[in-house]
């Protein structure tokens, strides 16, 4: 059977020995990395972070009328 | 809509803000100033064949990929926030902000994805000039990746090219150059690379000297100070450039942070620059704001007139001529911004109330009063003013911006010494022998990170009240969100972000223990 020399194989193979031949400190650093973009992408992004506007209003109308509706507002947006 | 919000939800939200935007700042100069240095030692061992500076390259690589995994990701929180808790402003400002965020995002990725992995992973796998040019190019990009974020705060400082819509309630770019090309953006971006490229060189400098004080990997420590201290020298050099020509800019366009930075109250011909200073509160007031007055200051006389007015006998204002206005220098005073600002706040209800009632008439004509330039510069620009109660509320913390300018300008000497003085004990041949000096080189690591907060801390809190200069206030961009949540996030990322921290410099301590590979 004739090995497989395209690109791509030859790209996949470049990642794939690299993240096996990594280093210790190269390991510890990617579990690191895994569990900092769970934390910010799933826990924070979906529990702590909506984005206001989006989760409030239902299309860009309203946000628009709701945003105008505080910049003509003549009080800040906290008492205080 | 608008609810009976705690003053402390403004707070929260901007101490969360700067506690992100701190913590990410801690990883970013090191990349930004450690992949050139990177480029720099790789292109000797290309150039000269040498395996000491491919091992020295490879050794000082390591460090860089601890920071930039560490690093990496941590901005993406500051874009959540905007959204979040920041949500009438990122609003508000809408692609202006949203275009350069994209171009960063597409070019983190593909340099991360591609360029970082060859460097990593592709010693001995691919050529040593495709391998070199892999390493300059994530330099490259991890700078240029610095500039559109650089751009997009330095359009919060100076607002330009775009024309707000009152339809959308958004801004529109109108002019991408002069976006790209605001003096703000270039100063800021040539200031904040050269300080990360001086950062990385005192990084550099202080682990190779710590080398040198327990005598191992000698002729690795010399060859990477040769490195720092050429490369750091030019850089500081470049820091105290870029950081006059910034203050300039910031004279003209953000005049009450520049009258805040040399606590000018009062303005003068002749004004000399503070070189020291310390500042007491006095009975004097602005308003109902008190002034401060310098109980003790060294001063270069005449020398704030030659910098911003180009001779002795200029005059720079003072915080009271910003407030009070100066009709000679056609300084319009703050009381009148307000006045324009409340005009263009009219012009902008009229025009809700005219959509609601359909009135296409009059819908179309202010329209046109949108479009007109002499609405904009004279009217819609001061919008922000309209949110202000007292004219004095439009000056900073004076204390903080002063403090903050001056000791980073010292520290910038500091720096400045440091490396000459590294430079010459390594030409002479006795670094080694001069521990005093190897002790304060590994000290000084932390300086230029202090000194780097600094200077954020003064391009934001001499803004204040500001989000967008002039154009919008901090308290009007804030989400009615509960306080609650935000304080849990705020927790949330102090131990995150601590922790990230621990692990870095943990990881970085043990590889520095270990040393290069021989």
């Amino acid at each position: 059977m004739k090995p497989n020399n395209s690109l791509l194989n030859r790209v996949f193979h470049f990642y794939y020995d690299g993240f096996r031949n990594m280093s210790g400190w190269g390991r510890r650093v990617w579990v690191i990395i895994l569990i900092k973009l769970f934390i910010i992408i799933v826990i924070l992004k979906i529990f702590f972070f909506q984005d206001f506007l989006y989760k409030n209003w239902h299309n860009d109308k309203e946000r628009s009328e709701h945003v105008l509706d505080q910049l003509t507002n003549s009080s800040d947006n906290y008492d205080r | 809509m608008i609810g009976n919000i705690d003053m402390s939800l403004v707070d929260w939200s901007r101490a969360q803000f700067a506690l992100t935007a701190v913590y990410h700042w801690l990883f970013v100069p090191l990349t930004l100033g450690l992949s050139f240095m990177l480029a720099i030692m790789e292109t000797i061992y290309v150039k000269t064949g040498r395996e000491e500076w491919k091992r020295i390259t490879r050794f000082w690589m390591t460090l860089f990929g601890i920071n930039f995994a560490i690093g990496i990701a941590t901005g993406i929180i500051l874009e959540f926030e905007f959204g979040t808790n920041w949500s009438n402003y990122s609003w508000f400002v809408g692609d202006i902000f949203g275009a350069p965020l994209a171009i960063e995002g597409i070019l983190a990725f593909f340099l991360e994805s591609t360029f970082v992995a060859v460097m990593f992973f592709g010693w001995n796998k691919v050529n040593k000039k495709f391998h070199l040019v892999s390493t300059w190019l994530v330099a490259v990009g991890a700078n240029l990746s610095a500039l559109w974020i650089l751009v997009a705060n330095a359009w919060m400082q100076h607002p330009v090219g775009m024309i707000f819509n009152p339809d959308t309630a958004r801004n529109e770019m109108v002019n991408f150059w002069a976006v790209l090309f605001n003096q703000v953006a270039v100063d800021k971006f040539l200031h904040t690379i050269s300080s990360g490229f001086l950062l990385a060189s005192m990084f550099v400098l202080g682990i190779s000297a710590w080398y040198l004080i327990r005598k191992r990997e000698e002729q690795m420590a010399k060859k990477s100070i040769l490195v720092a201290g050429v490369f750091g020298l030019l850089s500081s050099l470049m820091v105290a450039y870029t950081g006059d020509e910034s203050a300039r800019t910031v004279s003209k366009v953000q005049p009450v942070k520049f009258a805040s930075m040399e606590a000018l109250y009062e303005g003068k011909n002749n004004a000399g620059l503070i070189a020291f200073g310390v500042l007491k509160d006095t009975d004097k007031k602005i308003g109902e704001k008190k002034v401060k007055e310098f109980a003790f200051k060294i001063q270069i006389p005449g020398l704030l007139s030659v910098l911003t007015g180009g001779d002795r006998d200029a005059y720079v204002p003072g915080l009271k001529d910003h407030i009070s206005g100066n009709e000679k220098l056609g300084i319009v005073s703050t009381a009148e911004k307000m006045q324009r600002g409340k005009y263009a706040r009219e012009i902008l209800t009229s025009y809700i109330k005219s959509r609601l009632n359909n009135d296409s008439a009059q819908i179309s004509a202010i329209k046109g009063v949108f479009r007109d330039n002499d609405f904009q510069n004279k009217y819609f620009r001061y919008f922000g003013y309209a949110s202000i109660e007292k004219p004095e509320d439009v000056i900073p913390n004076v204390t903080t911006s002063f403090y903050s300018f001056h000791l980073m300008v010292v520290l910038g000497f500091l720096f400045i010494m440091i490396f000459s003085v590294a430079l010459y004990l390594l030409f002479k041949g006795t670094i080694s022998d001069n521990r005093w000096f190897l002790w304060i080189a590994l000290l000084s690591i932390p300086l230029p990170y202090i000194a780097g907060e600094l200077g954020w801390l003064l391009t934001e809190i001499g803004r204040q009240p500001w989000i967008i200069q002039d154009m919008m206030t901090v308290s009007k961009a804030v989400s009615q969100i509960s306080t609650g949540s935000v304080i849990t996030t705020f927790i949330l990322f102090a131990v995150l972000f601590t922790g990230l921290l621990i692990s870095e410099v943990s990881i970085m301590i043990k590889q520095i223990k270990t040393g290069p590979k021989h």
